[in-house]
């Protein structure tokens, strides 16, 4: 074995060994059977999936998991175009990720040969860098670079395309791997002085709030985080993926702002005079109409990306850098200002308007929800689809813990919440993972199901089966005078016949009475994945709800006496 | 938000790798920002590296958001907006016109003004290559639209920072 000369595809597992990663994620054919038949003796285990897009969004679940990258692996022409949908939701919130694309001969590149795609083509504008190789010797260092770009700055999706025969070629032990990157920033210098007047505006603000977002996640500034937030008594809010950071359970945490956020975190962001952003981009989700947004307020962003900095809302101080970085320096200057009449106001808000629903009657997602959190904990990967049950999710499930919660906010990529809580799972064996999904989200990835079996994942599948399309439901029922179309899962499977059909466990919860016992028994089961399909009143809409492109101050309550309220 | 339109002459250095090219330009087309001219050349004491000159019009705003996007790009060194900086730009056009013998000596005066030189003289064509800066151009081309043009073709601008300062 060891006089066997080396190819390009055993150099290019070492190496990926070598940046630490343990298991790649994929579905082989023709063009990366060079490949695959190194992994046959690798120490790299290799998942395979059913669906290539599956595989990415378990790339997905595992580098959010871990801050490590996830790697797949996949061939040419359809197996690269199936993983479109997941790097796109990599990219957009910013998640590292290596895409190993197998590639026809380089011989045969452009000339429509069977399963040529041009994937670098077709992925540009949603990766953050990628790599076609043509010449075996760059194999090493091109995977250092991809790692390197892919889980530093800005971490996001970086895609290296390696033609059949490039893998396949013999290689001189000689090769250089050294990271050559004149073009690319992995972190950029503070701006001691911008930090300075940020700390003063900070300190002399009689209304500050956070605004905390993925990048502080990212940055590991949790720590920082809560130090500052304890010492200066200022009210945070978090965006859908900026959860965790900072306890929600903390009285301080007014949760999550935005299109479904808490009443209270809106009217405390409408209210403030100093809104701080810690990684979090103003998304139109939350800023809507950037103008109008918090406009009584001054605005502080802290930001790795540059790109980022009055991209939407306009702020007055602007600071470059890693968030952790930025904020152990900000510390420094803070003086601590008596905030307790903003905190008292903030209180009030918090008292006055509260999340609700009912919990008698028909079966309600939320109550569903809010009892798996209350019986599951925080100490579990919650993972999620996108839908109506993902905002109830963000909603009801306190997450205290940075990684432990885990959603498609940028793209609202569909299909992402099972796989992703497969490469949570996979990356966390001794964690409880459990995964909200959606019935018309799960039925886009469920063939995942065989994977999550065979490698008997006891992951909680908690099914909220509304037959609808909720959210544009909602939207229909709302905003187009409930004319619905196209939104009737009318031809919803069995769940329980096909969880059996997979080999896994399935429960079913009818009545809100069986809630807590179902998801009792269900949390108990741990051989492999189960299913509880929750049949949920089907024409409940999530409140608060701002309406789209309006200011925070529109958000509307609950379903409005007179329809004018909406326009 | 600054909606005023100009014209913004964009310089960057670049990795010399395939792909960069499509990079750059769908950071100006996503946002429907048109490139009006575009110049590409190797760094000849360097040819890691390319040396690009781009120019575009839209807002101010726009551009700045966009130079920020450029420079994100790893493939991208520096991107640099020159535009109303006192720097070295140049072009140069080619103009091909239709020219029967009784029209030569009136073409032959307005090349002179403009220090063109004949590159090609036919019985019924005459081609002039008209160098310096974008404006002098289009001066002669204006001038030239009363004869009958055949084709022009345009260079694009380059530009160079003066003195000591490199360029992007
Ligand atoms: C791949 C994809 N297609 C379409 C959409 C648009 N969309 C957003 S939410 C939603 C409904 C999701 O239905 P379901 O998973 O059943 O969740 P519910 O809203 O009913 O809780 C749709 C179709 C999307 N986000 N992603
Ligand atoms: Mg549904």
């Amino acid at each position: 074995m060891s006089d066997k000369k080396k190819t390009g595809a055993d150099i290019l597992l070492d190496t990926i060994y070598k940046n630490g990663v343990d298991k790649m994620f994929g579905l082989p054919g023709g063009a990366i059977i060079p490949i695959m038949d190194a992994v046959k003796d690798h120490p790299i285990d290799f998942i395979l999936t059913r669906h290539e897009q599956g595989a990415s969004h378990m790339a997905d679940g595992y580098a959010r998991a871990t801050g490590k990258p996830g790697v797949i692996l996949i061939t040419s022409g359809p197996g690269a175009t199936n993983t479109l949908t997941g790097i796109m939701t990599a990219q957009m919130d910013s998640v590292p990720m290596v895409i190993i694309s197998g590639q026809q001969a380089t011989s045969n590149l452009g000339l429509d040969t069977f399963q040529e795609a041009d994937i670098s083509g077709m992925s540009y504008p949603i990766v953050k860098h990628s790599y076609l190789i043509t010449d075996p010797k760059e194999i090493p260092k091109a995977i250092n670079e991809a790692f390197f770009i892919a889980s530093t700055g800005r971490p996001g999706p970086v895609i290296l395309d390696i033609p059949k025969d490039v893998a396949n070629a013999v290689i001189d032990e000689d090769y250089d791997d050294t990271i050559d990157l004149p073009g690319y920033l992995a972190k950029p210098e503070l701006d001691i002085d911008k930090i300075k007047d940020a700390a003063q505006m900070i300190s002399q603000a009689q209304k500050p709030i956070f605004l905390v977002g993925h990048g502080a996640i990212i940055s590991g500034a949790d720590k920082i985080l809560k130090t500052i937030v304890e010492d200066m008594n200022i009210p945070i809010t978090n965006s859908l993926l900026g959860k965790g950071c900072f306890p929600e359970e903390h009285p301080l945490n007014l949760g999550m702002p935005g299109m479904h956020g808490t009443a209270y975190a809106n009217m405390a962001l409408c209210e403030c005079d100093l809104v701080v952003s810690i990684g979090s981009r103003w998304d139109d989700r939350i800023a809507a109409s950037p103008k109008e947004f918090c406009a009584q307020a001054k605005k502080i962003h802290i930001d790795i990306d540059l790109v980022e900095i009055n991209k939407v809302v306009k702020v007055d101080i602007g600071l470059v850098g890693d968030a952790k970085d930025v904020l152990e320096k900000l510390h420094k200057y803070l003086e601590p200002n008596d905030t307790s009449k903003w905190i008292k106001t903030v209180n009030k808000f918090r008292k006055d308007y509260p999340l609700k629903y009912k919990k008698e009657g028909k079966l309600r997602a939320q109550h569903v929800i809010e009892e798996m959190y209350n019986l599951a904990g925080s100490d579990v990967i919650y993972t999620t689809d996108v839908g109506q049950h993902q905002m109830w999710a963000a909603q009801f499930i306190k997450i205290n813990s940075p990684r432990n919660w885990i959603s498609s906010g940028g793209a609202g990529t569909m299909g992402f919440g099972f796989p992703s809580a497969i490469g949570a799972q996979m990356a966390c064996p001794d964690r409880k993972v459990v995964t909200i999904v959606g019935d018309g989200s799960f039925q886009m990835t469920l063939s995942e199901l065989s994977t999550a079996v065979v490698n008997k994942l006891p992951i909680k599948i908690l099914l909220l089966n509304n037959r609808y399309l909720g959210m544009v439901r909602q939207w229909q029922n709302l905003f187009y005078e409930n004319r619905l179309t196209g939104v009737d899962l009318e031809g919803n499977p069995d769940f329980l016949k096909l969880a059996s059909a997979y080999g896994a466990k399935g429960f079913r919860i009818r009545r809100s009475s069986d809630v807590r016992k179902v998801l009792k028994e269900a949390l108990q089961y741990n051989a492999g994945p189960c299913l509880i399909d929750a049949v949920v009143e089907q024409h409940d809409n999530v409140f608060p709800m701002v309406p789209s492109g309006a200011n925070l101050d529109k958000m509307i309550l609950g379903f409005p006496q007179k329809r004018k309220e909406l326009e | 938000m600054n909606n005023n339109i100009e014209k913004h002459s964009i310089s960057l250095y670049v990795n010399n790798k395939p792909g960069v090219l499509i990079r750059t330009s769908l950071v100006f087309a996503r946002r429907g920002y048109n490139i009006d001219s575009l110049v590409v050349s190797n760094d000849s004491n360097n040819p890691k590296f390319s040396r690009m000159n781009i120019e575009a019009t839209g807002d101010t705003d726009t551009l700045h958001l966009m130079l920020a996007q450029l420079n994100r790009l790893v493939d991208v060194i520096h991107a640099r907006d020159l535009s109303g900086e006192d720097i070295l730009q140049k072009e140069l056009s080619l103009v091909k016109l239709e020219c029967p013998i009784e029209k030569r000596t009136e073409l032959l005066q307005i090349a002179e003004a403009f220090s063109a030189k004949t590159i090609d003289l036919t019985e019924n064509t005459i081609t002039f290559q008209i160098a310096g800066s974008s404006e002098k151009l289009n001066r002669a081309e204006t001038l030239l639209h009363g004869y009958k043009i055949k084709e022009i073709v345009r260079t694009g601008k380059v530009l160079m920072t003066r003195g000591e300062e490199a360029t992007a």
